[in-house]
């Protein structure tokens, strides 16, 4: 039995994040995305709708793209996550990032952690993606500034960065 | 948004996931968590036990060629449906399903058994299950059995699963040669549940003849249903234009659907003889 638990009963959970092993508590009702940014002050991933639509709160859980508001912390014991905080290194921008800068792809800048991770997942996948598969790959990221458009624009340069910098096989910050 | 309080358990073996299931009242199994957890957090549910059965030991999440049937471990996640070779070979209408979840992060998360066993009937994959007509396994304290599709799904959300027992494999029947299958579905955004979801799985001979097929509805009653009327029409028919317009003509017969937010129940009536045509032609398209 990895977990058995009680009601009312605080749970230590054990994760890494961008390449750091944390502990905190939580309630086995804890939603990952509070886990991260009030238990151990990630607060980079953003709550939306804390419904499961919007996409904001999105991050890498072993090496896939998920709704950190639709998983319970406990559900991330010894998993390996990547969040928004981790994909710049050493103070230099992830090609990502730069490309978001470079081509106005945020406003207001809600939906952009979500939207970069989306757009890392989807690049890993894809490192030379149509307009229509990038606007596939972000469809659980919902933007209410930029109408999509300089974002579809940010992740085909971002892809020509990563195919440039070899970096589309997936190395990102540890 | 949190859910109630609840115990949680993280078993290492079915056999202890099963356990839980038994001796604990009002528990709910936890897959990939996309439905359950929504519900919980809305309240809907308010499970007073979660049993994760994402970290047994026994392997869930497999796509395997049999003799006879392809099978799918439950907790096989969408976007392995949607992207698996075999799958996409032997039966599209389960990539086409698949493919049409929710989002990528939802694909990535949910699983096959998971939105079966959560059985909303407006749910992609267990309409196109219906039109596939498999073995659902299942397993409790005493023994393993498995239960045809036609009696698998028993109402909204509610399935023949006993509360002790969890959804082990998806045993789907291999189709012969010059066999085609398709699923569409239809709703106003990418991702929404269907307003009315179409599967149809068609068998011909050599000369374009139908053999056999089945074609299943979606959102048009409180289970995914067969279109029996446009199956017995079509059955030994060239399917050409004027066989697939006419069986479509007579898909709704079956179909009691609701009226929502999201379409009248008019509105799917009318709906259901338009998709039934081109899922048809798709999936006859993809026979030859």
């Amino acid at each position: 039995m990895v977990r058995s638990s009680l009601k009312d009963e605080i749970v230590q959970i054990t994760c890494r994040v961008n390449g750091k092993t944390y502990q905190g508590a939580a309630e086995p009702r804890t939603l990952l995305v509070y886990f991260l940014r009030d238990e151990l002050n990630l607060t980079g991933t953003h709550v939306g709708c804390d419904t499961g639509h919007c996409g904001a709160c999105t991050i890498l859980m072993d090496g896939k793209t998920v709704k950190s508001c639709m998983l319970l912390a406990v559900q991330a014991q010894d998993a390996d996550i990547t969040t928004v905080e981790g994909l710049a290194k050493d103070n230099k921008l992830h090609p990502i990032q730069e490309a978001f800068w470079e081509n106005h792809g945020l406003q207001c800048g809600y939906c952009t952690p979500g939207m970069l991770m989306s757009s890392l997942f989807l690049l890993q996948r894809n490192p030379d993606p149509t307009e229509e598969e990038i606007r596939r790959g972000i469809e659980g990221n919902l933007c209410r500034c930029t109408g999509y458009v300089n974002i579809v624009k940010s992740v085909k340069a971002a892809g020509e960065k990563m195919r440039e910098s070899g970096k589309a096989s997936g190395k990102i910050s540890k | 948004m949190t859910p109630k309080k609840f115990d949680y358990y993280a078993p290492t073996s079915l056999r202890e996931a099963i356990k839980i299931l038994h001796t604990k009242d009002d528990a709910k199994v936890l897959a990939g968590g996309q439905s359950l957890l929504a519900l919980m957090k809305l309240r809907l549910a308010t499970p007073s036990v979660l049993v994760d059965i994402t970290r047994i030991n026994d392997d869930l999440s497999f796509v395997k060629r049999g003799k006879d049937s392809l099978i799918l471990g439950s907790l096989t996640p969408h976007d392995v449906i949607e992207r698996n070779e075999t799958i996409k070979k032997l039966f599209p209408i389960l990539a086409d399903a698949a493919s049409k979840i929710g989002d990528q992060q939802i694909r990535n998360r949910g699983t096959v058994g998971g939105s079966c066993c959560h059985a909303d009937p407006a749910a992609d994959l267990p309409t196109a299950m219906t039109a596939l007509d498999p073995l659902f396994v299942v397993r409790g304290p005493k023994r393993e059995r498995s239960i045809p599709c036609a009696k698998f799904f028993v109402d909204t959300f509610t399935t023949s699963v006993s509360k002790d027992e969890i959804l082990t494999e998806i045993r789907i029947p291999l189709l012969p040669r010059n066999s085609g299958s398709a699923y569409i579905k239809h709703s106003r955004r990418e991702g929404d549940f269907a307003i009315v979801g179409v599967g149809a799985a068609v068998i011909l001979d050599s000369k374009g003849v139908c053999k056999d097929v089945r074609i299943s509805l979606g959102a048009v009653a409180p289970t995914p249903i067969r279109a029996k009327s446009s199956e017995k029409y079509l059955k030994g028919k060239k399917l050409n234009e004027s066989a697939i317009g006419e069986a479509a003509e007579k898909a709704n017969e079956e179909a009691d659907p609701p009226s929502d937010m999201h379409g009248s129940r008019e509105y799917r009536l009318a709906m259901i003889k338009v998709f039934t045509r081109r899922t048809l032609n798709l999936a006859v398209s993809r026979a030859k």
